[in-house]
């Protein structure tokens, strides 16, 4: 566990320094998109469509234009924009990729897609405007369901499309309904993933300042990845990627939903070309619940052969996953990662997959912390429960003997996992959970009127994303490679550049600490600097948990770099062979005579004074590397959730939580802490609370903070996390990542956890979120006399 | 979540804040429900008049046997008086429950009344604890009983021009106790219980059972001719009609009706 230390002895690798970029933002003094003000400024709202699906017959705009303060009131016809929001994934070579355009041509297709675009002198005009614009609509049949938008006669999201199939995801191994028919016991289960919304505290925004005089654009947003707004905004508004620069200033969450291009940054850029002025959009909060992409959303059906030890022989699963009306940026992607997961930390050899993705009236789905792998592990770790009581077996045991004991290990859905100790790992988290005293408290509890259980789950997951080679053979037309640069001033300080602009994961300290340790200067010495196209090399972005793993890693070469360029330097000044040199504390000294040798930071003033450099080497001390993985890496672990559940009232509390996670190598164990605790708590708002529901005509029924039930620290328990350390041997710090590991693991923790309480009442099953009056109604109609009162 | 334009006004003298309410204004209190109303526009007055200029409407004391709380009297303030503790438990509880400490830091006593929310705790604790509201408008001063305040969804018999200045607990309640259900610690109740006993009379009043609090009537007259409060739970949502929703159905909210009356007499009866 985590020990904080408020004034690091050096800041290096491993030390739980605190946040160097907190002090200003609990003090206020982030700068957010919001906090912007360009010298005349305008603001833009959108109206948006109160309908599911309706055609639009009429758009009168007088009243809004009218208005005092209305700079202009834009349709789709006033724009002329010919592209859409693009869609970088193909995975089946044949994914059906409907154009969304910027702004509704005719047709919208979900309640909250944007019709009409306001540009007025304050946001306050500019609702008032859009509110004053009077759209007739005539409303069309809708399809919420993934399920039933694939059945026939369902109403057609896209016309051109008779099927709503957006593609079909299909994955078998030779032999395998041989082998699934040759074991003796099939155990099905089925869940739904349920659909849930990305609630960052600071919601999307942009402020876009196109100049017309010189074609430059510089758009301020709040993204994961601001070199892809970049690129996209060249092409979709049509000007060079040269004259474009993305800020993205500090962010406050993103959670995947930020990993996306959004109709509001093409079109705040295409408005303030017209009105000549920047324009500000600052998404409100309930506009978010619409707006912004969902996560999940996936019907999913297993059917396991298995031995009667519980040994899996093989698998079916089958899966209808969400997509919404349009695809954003990885859509059809998100449920191939769930693919890539299906049979998880278990040696499954034997394998059919078959998901189909379907449009439906809903906003858009995309990723969401885990992204795909949440779906995969729950479904799993659901089934790993079942096959235990089915047959009689304890849940541990059963994943035991399906853990994958030899690596590297070639999985039956063709990903290499390079390492792995699963089974340390689960005996660590159930020590921690005292499982074998479990009982006891199930008594106890019992004793108070209360029903307890205990839940596993055990999850691998893929990270690190990604070598560029593997996202395109995957379908996914962007690389996954990742950028840096270190920089030494003339005194010595040091300057990193990362293209992996963070949002809320603390990389200025981290990157600090891996620049303290490897170039042996202090950690207070570092300046890390991120998130502006206009100085960072290309970047791909921070999602996927794969920051660490690969811009840690192009980072550390590039400090390498530095530090040999150091080291002639040093051989020339010191008049001996760069063999002769040896790297400690910041120094290059004679082997032998340590009292002979510079710092780096000395080095770093030869360097720009240049007046004595070896011959042929450039002044400077400077590097930039472009790291591209070869592999993704593995993170695994075990979680062991306990809960009470009420009878009389349905009200599931996690009472008990352990989480045993091996992110490899760990570079600033709090910040690890933190990830685990955010990613734990936001699995278990999914397992208990949280919930995005459509009305069948596709209105959305959770559209505040009211509805949508994102629980706080007083709804939440205390969590007990650890750590194995099985390094990940793809990058040079050993590390694989931690983002997403708690949104991966918890959910059927938690929900093992519960159906295991409620196990003696004959319950085998709950679906999410187990809210309160859907437990009690499973526990009424598993026992209608009351008699478990 | 960007409201209209809006007047605003915040008087120091309550004949000062009546004229402006004459005028038209709105009153607003801690806004705790009224700012989130105007943000979704919900709720778009034309000007509004704060009230929390107005120091005579804060306080807790007591006037004879009764408890008199001034209106704008903050939750938090109410939920840690002792004397509130004493003399009506079921609104200390009630109070300590509200929302979250922010909420209960800047929520009103008389706005949360004057709000009238079916999910909202203080109308079903008046009502069981029989107290009244003291109200002035432009017109005069009456007194509104408990039962005759709320009349419908967020609707009140409070006119335009009127306000709560205090609210009245009569002397002798006796014992009393508040039990809620919510799903997070912020939310409104789905369903709560107020339970009040007053020597070998018990009187329970509802919330989230339909659009103003009732009284459980088959609870209480199970419980006061002498039948087991389980036997009572089971028809503490007799006759009513809950609103069906993404919190459960109405057999479940009838459910937690019972179990609440329970939990709260039971509550009560440890006092």
């Amino acid at each position: 566990m985590a020990t904080i230390e408020h004034r690091p002895a050096s800041g290096g690798i491993g030390e739980s320094v605190l946040r160097k970029e907190d002090a200003k933002l609990i003090v206020g003094q982030g700068r957010f998109v919001d906090d912007l003000v360009l010298p005349g400024m305008l603001h833009a709202a959108f109206a948006r469509s109160p309908f599911g699906h309706a055609r639009i017959t009429g758009v009168d705009r007088s009243a809004a234009l009218a208005l005092p303060g209305v700079a202009a009131v834009l349709t789709a016809d006033e724009l002329g924009i010919a592209g859409g929001v693009p869609c970088a994934s193909n995975p089946t070579g044949d994914t059906r990729q409907p154009r969304q355009p910027l702004l509704a041509e005719g047709i919208v297709r979900y309640c909250g897609e944007p019709v009409v675009m306001v540009i007025a002198t304050n946001r306050y005009t500019a609702r008032d405007a859009a509110d004053a614009i009077v759209i007739d609509y005539e409303p069309l049949p809708a399809v919420v369901d993934g399920r039933k938008a694939l059945a026939p006669d369902a109403p057609l999201v896209h016309g051109q499309y008779p099927d709503n199939l957006c593609c079909t995801l299909r994955h078998e191994t030779d032999g395998f309904e041989e082998a699934f028919a040759a074991a003796p016991h099939v155990v099905r289960s089925a869940n739904f993933n349920q659909r849930i919304t990305p609630v960052s505290m600071e919601t999307r925004g942009v402020v876009a300042d196109w100049v017309r005089a010189s074609g430059e654009v510089t758009l301020y947003t709040s993204t994961q990845v601001p070199h892809f707004v970049r690129t996209f905004v060249a092409v979709i508004n049509e000007t060079s990627e040269s004259k474009v620069r993305v800020v993205t200033p500090d962010v406050g969450g993103g959670f995947g939903a930020k990993l996306n291009t959004y109709r509001e940054e093409y079109l705040a850029c295409a408005a303030s070309k017209i009105v000549g002025a920047p324009v500000k959009w600052i998404e409100d909060r309930s506009e978010s619940h619409n707006a912004t992409i969902h996560g999940r959303d996936q019907h999913q059906q297993y059917e396991a052969a298995v031995e009667a030890d519980g040994k899996i022989r093989a698998l079916r699963f089958r899966a209808v996953q969400n997509n919404g009306a349009y695809l954003q940026l990885l859509t059809p992607s998100i449920s191939h990662l769930t693919v890539f997961m299906v049979p998880g930390p278990y040696a499954i050899e034997n394998i059919s997959i078959e998901v189909r993705q379907a449009f439906t009236n809903t906003t858009p789905t995309d990723a969401y912390r885990g992204a795909g792998r949440p779906e995969a592990t729950h479904g799993l770790e659901r089934l790993v429960d079942e096959i235990a009581d089915e047959l009689g077996l304890d849940p541990a045991d059963v994943r035991r003997r399906n853990f994958i004991e030899e690596f590297p290990y070639t999985t039956s859905v063709g990903l290499s996992y390079d390492s792995g100790d699963y089974g340390t790992a689960l005996d660590r988290a159930l020590e921690l959970a005292c499982y074998d005293t479990f009982e006891e408290r199930r008594a106890e509890a019992r004793g108070r009127g209360r029903y307890r259980g205990i839940g596993l789950s055990s999850y691998v997951e893929v990270c690190g994303l990604a070598p560029s080679a593997v996202t395109k053979a995957i379908g996914i037309s962007a690389p996954g490679w990742e950028s840096s640069t270190v920089r030494m001033h003339p005194f010595g300080k040091v300057t990193v550049i990362t293209g992996s602009s963070p949002h809320g994961q603390g990389h200025a300290t981290s990157w600090s600490q891996i620049v303290a340790t490897e170039l042996g200067v202090p950690f207070d010495d570092v300046e890390v600097i991120h998130g502006d196209t206009a100085f960072a090399p290309y970047g791909l972005g921070t999602y996927g948990s794969r920051s660490l793993a690969v811009a840690g890693a192009a980072l550390y070469r590039s400090v390498q770099k530095v530090k040999e360029k150091g080291r002639a330097i040093a051989a020339h000044e010191l008049e001996c062979s760069v063999d002769d040199l040896e790297w400690a504390d910041g120094r290059w000294s004679v082997k032998g005579s340590p009292e002979r040798g510079a710092t780096i930071q000395g080095l770093a003033t030869s360097a720009w004074v240049a007046a004595n450099l070896p011959p042929g080497l450039e002044p400077g001390m400077e590097a930039t590397t472009f790291h591209d993985p070869p592999n993704f890496t593995f993170p695994f672990g075990t979680h062991v959730c306990e809960v009470e559940i009420d009878p009389e009232t349905g009200r599931v509390e996690v009472v008990g939580y352990v989480a045993v996670d091996d992110c490899g190598n760990v570079i600033n164990p709090m910040i690890v802490e933190g990830q685990v605790h955010g990613g734990v708590i936001q699995s278990i708002a999914q397992a208990i609370f949280e919930e995005t529901v459509y009305a069948e005509d596709g209105q959305l029924r959770t559209p505040t903070l009211v509805e949508y039930q994102v629980p706080s620290a007083a709804d939440l328990p205390r969590i007990t996390s650890d750590r194995t350390v099985t390094p990940s041997p793809v990058n040079p710090l050993g590390t694989k990542g931690i983002g997403e590991a708690g949104t991966i693991a918890a959910c059927p923790a938690v929900v093992n956890a519960a159906v295991d309480a409620l196990s003696v009442l004959g319950i085998r099953h709950l679906e999410m979120p187990m809210q309160p009056h859907r437990v009690w109604e499973a526990i009424r109609n598993a026992n209608p006399t009351g008699a478990a009162r | 979540m960007i409201p209209t334009k809006t007047a605003y006004t915040r008087p120091e003298s309550i004949e000062e804040a009546l004229a402006t309410l004459a005028d038209g204004a709105r009153p607003i209190a801690g806004g705790m429900s009224l700012i989130p109303m105007m943000k979704l526009r919900l709720a778009s007055p034309a000007s509004l008049v704060d009230l929390s200029g107005l120091a005579e409407l804060t306080g807790i004391a007591m006037d004879g046997s009764d408890l008199v709380i001034g209106a704008m009297t903050r939750h938090r303030e109410v939920a840690g008086s002792a004397l509130v503790r004493a003399q009506a438990g079921a609104l200390a509880d009630a109070a300590a429950g509200i929302g979250s400490p922010a909420v209960r830091n800047r929520g009103t006593i008389g706005g949360s009344l004057a709000q009238s929310d079916p999910h909202g705790d203080l109308p079903a604790v008046l009502l069981a604890l029989g107290g009244s509201v003291e109200v002035r408008g432009a017109s005069g001063s009456r007194t509104i009983a408990a039962a005759d305040l709320a009349v419908g969804f967020l609707t009140t018999t409070l006119a335009a021009d009127e306000m709560i200045v205090a609210v009245r607990l009569p002397g002798g309640a006796g014992r009393s106790a508040y039990a809620k259900f919510h799903r997070r610690a912020i939310d409104w109740s789905i369903v709560g219980a107020a339970a009040v006993i007053r020597g070998t009379t018990t009187t329970v009043a509802l919330t989230g059972m339909a659009a103003v609090a009732v009284r459980a009537t088959g609870f209480e007259v199970i419980v006061n001719a002498g039948g087991s409060l389980e036997e009572a739970a089971r028809h503490a949502g007799d006759g009513t009609r809950p609103a069906e929703g993404l919190d459960g159905s109405a057999e479940y909210k009838r459910h937690l009706a019972g179990v609440l009356a329970r939990r709260a007499t039971e509550a009560a009866l440890a006092r």
